[in-house]
């Protein structure tokens, strides 16, 4: 008995919702991303195999740890942030299928992962000791001080809506009730949390912490071979599994496969500001969240108190 | 060293080192990337940090100013990588040969893969190069 639910356990974080599952739609997705990118521009594209060969194409080339460095943190950060968005993963999609497995507080847990991301690109960049890096890691600490004020405001308000913070209790309240985005607090809060979602994933209009043509890469300058991999992999499967979080939260209804329609609108919305709207810079996307973005969710979250 | 091999043609990082040309041969590389050539269709991504770089695309007379940045730069590529001097300049420095201020062609500096020659070759021979390269590499194992 105990050995099947260790393998379960395995497999959970191994294959479904976990690391095999997240990498593959991950590249998927990042092909669909770059496809239509393409196409915006007027270009033919990669293959559909593309990420796939850019990420072994990787893995075979040379890893160099910068000199001067610290060693473990700039080894070690890359894989805490893969292990983050297995977690993540994990949860987000394992009690969406059975939401009764769902613990209290299951989504602090969830919040708190997100966050990691960006903590571990800091403290990766910081540890390469690449002025470059520690540009993109200043700009990369002050958009989470941007993003994340509005973002958690949003998630208050279908925790206020339902009044539980387990994921779910948030499902199933949803599958009573319908989506909560149907609502008018419901529905300011989800359209602002997809910009938090795109600042969250670094994606243009907010890449700047990255910003290849601006410093070079920022954040992953000095990465190469099986540990640039690794971050490439982490972006690639954010932007799988950061569109589904908020989803979920907001527009599950009880035609379960709902949520990849959903998803695929989302991820769409996502390519196309990606490619109508200019690098934001550092002071400029400080300003929109705290004001626009910030009034926004603040207006969501009184609507939700007052209960409409 | 290790070579380029087949794992590595259908997906290549190019970074752009631009070594005192005369901007020619740059504006043609960029021609590559844009929608009428699209090498992204190849699997070629131009990437901002030779960290992340498999392939240096090397263009222009090197001159004593930048011939310690070009050796650096060809120093932080990870390596498997593959050097091409793109242009005449970088091949074989055509006029500004024995200049006062030239430091020789760029095989004498650096290691040299592909040669491109042209003032400045077009997009089609830049991209005729890398397959020709590809070619041969997939031929070789
Ligand atoms: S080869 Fe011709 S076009 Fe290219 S850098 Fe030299 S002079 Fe300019």
């Amino acid at each position: 008995m105990e050995k099947i639910e260790l393998l379960s356990y395995f497999f959970d974080y191994l294959v479904f919702p976990g690391l095999l599952f997240v990498v593959a739609s991950g590249m998927l997705v990042s092909w669909i991303d770059r496809k239509i990118t393409a196409r915006l521009q007027w270009r033919v594209g990669p293959g559909l195999l593309q990420p796939y060969y850019d990420i072994r194409k990787l893995f075979l080339k040379e890893v160099i740890i910068p000199e001067g460095g610290n060693k473990w943190s700039f080894i070690i950060a890359p894989m805490c942030a893969l292990i983050s968005i297995v977690i993540i993963s994990n949860i987000v999609l394992k009690y969406y299928i059975d939401p009764s497995g769902s613990f209290v507080g299951d989504i602090i847990v969830v919040i708190y992962m997100f966050a990691a991301i960006p903590v571990a690109s800091i403290i990766g960049a910081s540890a390469s000791k690449n002025p470059y890096a520690s540009l993109g890691a200043s700009r990369e600490m002050k958009s989470m001080l941007a993003y994340e004020l509005p973002f958690l405001m949003c998630i208050m308000v279908p925790v206020i809506k339902t009044g539980s913070i387990s994921m779910g209790a948030i499902i199933q309240h949803q599958l009573q009730n319908g989506p909560i985005f149907m609502s008018l607090s419901g529905l300011t809060a989800f359209i602002t949390s997809i910009f938090c979602i795109q600042a969250k994933m670094g994606i243009v209009p907010f890449d700047y912490s990255e910003a290849e043509t601006e410093i070079c890469g920022g954040v992953l300058v000095e990465y190469s071979g099986a540990l640039l991999a690794i971050w490439k992999l982490v972006k690639m499967s954010l932007l799988v599994v950061a569109p589904l979080f908020i989803i979920v939260l907001f527009a599950s209804t009880g035609f379960r496969a709902g949520i990849f329609a959903v998803y695929f609108v989302l991820l769409l919305i996502v390519i196309i500001l990606k490619n109508t709207n200019p690098r934001l810079r550092i002071d400029q996307a400080l300003r929109g969240f705290w004001t626009y973005a910030a009034v926004a969710s603040l207006t969501a979250l009184v609507l939700a108190v007052t209960g409409y | 060293m290790q070579s380029i091999d087949n794992k590595f043609t259908k997906s290549l990082f190019v970074f752009h080192a631009a070594c005192s040309p005369c901007n020619n041969c740059d504006i043609e590389i960029l021609d590559c990337i844009a929608p009428k050539y699209d090498i992204e269709r190849l699997g070629m991504q131009l990437v901002g940090s030779p960290r992340h770089a498999d392939v240096l695309l090397v263009t222009g007379a090197v001159n004593k100013k930048v011939v310690h940045r070009i050796k650096m730069i060809y120093e932080q590529t990870a390596k498997p990588c593959v050097v091409v001097a793109v242009g005449s300049c970088a091949c074989s420095e055509i006029i500004f040969r024995e200049s006062y201020n030239t430091c020789g062609p760029l095989d004498k500096i650096i290691p040299v893969d592909i040669y491109i020659p042209g003032c400045p070759p077009r997009p089609e021979a830049i991209i005729a190069g890398l397959a020709k390269y590809i070619k041969s590499r997939k031929n070789a194992g």
